[in-house]
């Protein structure tokens, strides 16, 4: 249809691959303990649902920011109408500090260098207009955030070449790693403005080691290109390491007044740590003067809400609040973890090491009949219809070898993950017994399922889906 | 830094979308604002300061949402009558948006149009604010190097919101003074030649109805030609409707969505409704934007781009409680119209007292003031000194029509909803001094050497006897949060 941009009539959006689709059929049939005990258990979606009880409680105590109120007196109208793209100062100085908080406060935010979005889909996407042109390149490690290839490459026109990851070194990124993609990137003709690494890292569930942000400093020095780090999840880690953020290496490299410095982004939100997705509370922090102002006066096409910024600022300003609610969701998170960790582990199902995120990097390579992506579709759909539980497949991820999935554990009660890893046990055990069955009639099968799976794969999808899941 | 900015430009590290300036707010008008907030009007504390009139806000009727806002707790997630709600809320981030909220746009839209059409819940599309729809529907509708109609003048926030990220261009169609600024078939076949041979493909006409900055409504045979125009040549139509409620005159506002049905074979995939809650409600804080499109396809297509902004799910919340009050909508609606009328009044009165032209016009939140025979000559640059005249010697930040895309100068856009009744009577008695310096001027200057007809060259005093009782509880630059300065070219 000639009448509509090519951004309508393509499918760039990205939202017909099979990480969107697994949605559609939770959505049909989803999981209720009461209403649909049978239905499809979602852990598929990085939401982070353990602490709502001390923001309702916080909330409680605080009826003033509760009521849009100060000092007693109803401020309503004068948030109705605040509007400034700068954001409230009162809020970006909490969420400063609030940064601040989750790395130790060993380094420091400055406000004035935030910028707000709607979300982090919002910040990188401004991220992307502001450091690319259309058909110039970003290079990111896979496996990455499904929602990337949308966010930052659909509007802007931009294009990502994978840093290419791999099991073998538990999926870290390597220095050659890093060369090979730049060179494809030339091969290709497309030059490359950036690296953009999400930290702690979605979907493996790990931290970026200290190696790691050294050689993307060292690498984006040398290249003279930028670093976006989205460290969203920065306020989800549980391990006994900390996290270490890309802007403590550039304080421990004596680089944050360089010019090095403005060419190092970092990406926030607060749908993760603070399991507040529907608010959109993104930001972007950078040492860039240019890169600040412009993506300012971008923000104006996705403000955050006034009543939010308000609510939001005197949450994270109450700094007794923030150091219980961050301990807190730490220590939630590592019991719910470990339970599916554990729970795997009873399936004979093992994962990614990691310490952080709402998700683990599961390893399912054992139980696919081929070591091919089509085999990993083919399992998927089984857990998908027969486990029924949404899990996203390494492949929506863009990860090279198949067999990885993500599974989510932040967004369920622990008996509804109980169930979830007694379901995958039994079928897991069920499949053991099944592999006994003769070679010929499963050869004959397999070849059957590769046709229909590739067209079940790449039909185009027409309904809405739901965005946004990391 | 400005070397190392220059450096940077050279190395193309920064993509020309963030170097350039196609934000638009480098323009010489933008010093309007600098002069408010450097001496922003109070009347105790700051008497002499300048009077914000370039603010297209509607501040009339806060009372009325404050109060109701009091009244029910429970539309907020966050006090103890609300609060269980709050978990389910601050998850839900589905970009279809929660239904009651769906719900109660449509109705509200039905209400603002006095009820003449129905809207489809599941067309309404969420955006960040009416600039995230403007944006949103560019991309969906053009693609780089396209172009839109325009009428002239337009808001000036178009430049950006339209063209800046998205790559179109705007043409413009322009219109006189001479039939009140109307829309001609003569003006739009004139405009879509140009786009011809400037080799741009024209891909729709966006017109803002009520219009910004004329405050003007298209009655509903311009409106049908306007369609039948669209349709005959395979374009879109994009009708801003963001001031759909504020229409208070005699000439109610039509909707476009109105004379889709009174139209044989009207192509609807082609027609597509900006609005939000910003000025009908005046709560442009709150971020809602509507995208509401015909278009199948459009709708699903834009309802993935509102990711990019998407309202906060604790907004819609509370504006599906607000809206889903009949009786409070239809009050503040009715109200609302009753304020604005008055306000309008008032400050047409005064100027029609001060022998000052105006564009007649019943809706928006501003009026069209005509200063021509105040310029020394018929040129922009005139206009631009005469503006510069007015905002720092008479002290209000108005608009000026070139920063419109007006195409003839001397034309000013005044705001008027954004201040009390005081207030309102101290910018208009600014504007006798300065008109009856003008004319002491003129005629000490036709006395030996007549040549120039009105002069403002001379420095202006103002003074002021009597401070005026500050309605309480009313717009003050003292509130907690900030006044919204405003740097988004909102004028």
């Amino acid at each position: 249809m000639k009448q509509l941009s090519t951004k309508v009539t393509s499918n760039a959006h990205g939202q017909d691959s099979s990480y969107f689709l697994g949605w559609e059929e939770y959505e049909k049939n989803p999981y209720d303990e009461i209403k649909n005990p049978n239905g499809i258990i979602q852990m598929g979606l990085a939401e982070n649902q353990l602490c709502f009880d001390l923001i309702q409680t916080w909330l409680a105590k605080n009826p003033d920011a509760a009521g849009l109120k100060k000092d007693g007196q109803s401020i309503f109208k004068e948030l109705a109408l605040f509007q400034d793209y700068h954001g409230l100062p009162e809020f970006k100085k909490a969420l400063a500090e609030f940064m601040e908080e989750i790395r130790g406060n060993r380094v420091t935010f400055d406000p004035s260098k935030i910028v707000l979005a709607a979300g982090s889909t919002s910040a990188n996407e401004t991220l992307m207009f502001c450091l690319a042109e259309p058909g110039e390149a970003f290079l990111l490690p896979t496996p990455y955030y499904p929602g990337f290839d949308r966010d930052l490459k659909w509007r802007t026109g931009a294009e990502i070449v994978p840093i290419h990851c791999s099991s073998s070194n538990g999926f870290q990124i390597t220095e050659s790693a890093l060369q090979q993609a730049y060179q494809q990137a030339q091969k290709l003709d497309l030059k490359v403005k950036g690296v953009l690494v999400t930290n702690p890292s979605n979907p493996l569930g790990t931290m970026l080691t200290r190696r790691e942000l050294n050689l993307l400093v060292d690498f984006i020095t040398s290249k003279n290109i930028h670093l976006i780090s989205d460290e969203i999840y920065s306020g989800s880690v549980f391990g006994f390491e900390q996290f270490v953020s890309v802007m403590d290496v550039l304080k421990d490299k004596k680089l944050e007044n360089s010019e090095v410095s403005e060419r190092v982004h970092v990406v926030y939100s607060l749908s993760k740590d603070l399991g507040l997705p529907g608010f959109r509370v993104g930001a972007i922090y950078s040492n860039d003067e240019m890169v600040v102002s412009a993506a300012t006066k971008m923000s104006s096409f996705g403000l955050v809400s006034s009543q939010t910024q308000y609510l939001l600022s005197a949450l994270l300003s109450d700094k007794k609040f923030t150091g219980t609610y961050l301990n807190e969701n730490q220590k939630r998170l590592k019991i719910r973890q470990k339970q599916l960790v554990s729970g795997l582990e009873a399936a004979g199902v093992t994962c990614l090491k990691s310490n952080a995120g709402l998700f683990c990097w599961v390893d399912m390579r054992h139980l696919l009949d081929t070591n091919t992506f089509e085999a990993e579709l083919e399992l998927w759909k089984k857990i998908v219809y027969e486990v029924k539980l949404n899990i996203s497949p390494g492949s929506s991820c863009h990860c090279t070898e198949p067999g990885w999935f993500r599974v989510c554990f932040a967004n369920m009660s622990e008996e509804t993950l109980d169930l979830a890893m007694q379901r995958l046990k039994e079928y897991v055990e069920s499949t053991d017994s099944r592999r006994l069955i003769s070679k010929s009639s499963h050869e004959r099968i397999k070849s059957l399922r590769k046709r229909t799976v590739s067209n079940w794969v790449f039909r185009v999808s027409w309904t809405d889906r739901v965005p946004d899941e990391r | 830094m400005v070397a190392l900015t220059a450096e940077k430009q050279d190395q193309n590290l920064l993509s020309r979308m963030a170097a350039g300036d196609g934000h638009g707010e480098k323009s010489a008008y933008f010093d309007g604002w600098k002069a408010y907030e450097e001496n922003p009007f109070h009347p105790i504390d700051r008497p002499d300061g300048v009077i914000q009139m370039g603010l297209a806000e509607n501040q009339l009727c806060g009372d009325l949402m404050r109060k109701w806002v009091l009244e029910h707790p429970e539309a907020s997630i966050c006090t103890a009558e609300g609060v269980n709600q709050f978990s389910d809320i601050a998850i839900f981030q589905d970009y279809h948006g929660l239904p009651e909220f769906r719900q109660a746009v449509a109705k509200f839209m039905e209400k603002t149009r006095n009820n003449k059409v129905k809207f489809d819940p599941d067309r309404i599309v969420m955006s960040g604010g009416a600039t995230g729809a403007h944006e949103t529907v560019a991309f969906c509708l053009a693609n780089p190097g396209d172009g839109f109609l325009v009428p002239t003048p337009y808001y000036p926030g178009f430049d950006r919101d339209l063209r800046w990220r998205t790559g179109v261009n705007l043409v413009p169609v322009t219109c006189h003074s001479s039939n009140g600024f109307k829309i001609t078939a003569e003006a739009l076949d004139a405009a879509y030649e140009n786009a011809r041979v400037s080799n741009i493909p024209v891909k729709g006409l966006l017109i803002t109805n009520p219009s910004n900055p004329l405050g003007t409504t298209l009655d509903r045979d311009c409106l049908k030609s306007l369609v039948k125009f669209t349709n005959d040549k395979g374009i879109h139509l994009i009708a801003d409707e963001i001031y759909a409620a504020t229409s208070f005159g005699e000439s109610e506002f039509i909707s476009v969505a109105e004379v889709i049905d009174e139209i044989p074979d009207c192509n609807s995939d082609l027609i597509h409704i900006v609005y939000s809650l910003s000025k009908d409600m005046g709560l442009p804080g709150l971020r809602v934007g509507i995208v509401y499109s015909y278009n199948d396809r459009v709708v699903q297509i834009a309802r993935k781009m509102s990711s990019f902004g998407l309202v906060s799910s604790q907004t819609q919340h509370l504006i599906a409680k607000m809206l889903s009050d009949e009786d409070f909508v239809d009050e503040f609606i009715r109200k609302s119209k009753l304020r604005l009328a008055e306000r309008h009044a008032e400050l047409t009165t005064g100027l029609d007292g001060l022998g000052i032209g105006w564009l007649k016009a019943g809706a928006g939140l501003f009026i069209w003031m005509d200063l021509r025979n105040l310029l020394k000559t018929a040129t922009f640059d005139s206009e631009m000194e005469l503006w510069r005249v007015i905002v720092h010697k008479v002290k209000l930040n108005v608009s000026p029509g070139g920063s419109c895309h007006c195409h003839e100068p001397g034309w000013f856009r005044v705001c008027f909803a954004n201040m009390d009744y005081q207030t309102m009577e101290t910018a208009l008695e600014r504007i006798r001094v300065f008109t009856s310096q003008i004319e002491e001027e003129s005629l000490i200057l036709t006395k030996p050497m007549a040549k120039k007809k009105k002069c403002w060259q001379s420095s202006l005093r103002l003074s002021f006897k009597d401070t005026r009782r500050f309605e309480e509880g009313f717009f003050s630059p003292h509130s907690p949060v900030p006044p919204s300065p405003l740097v988004r070219a909102q004028i």
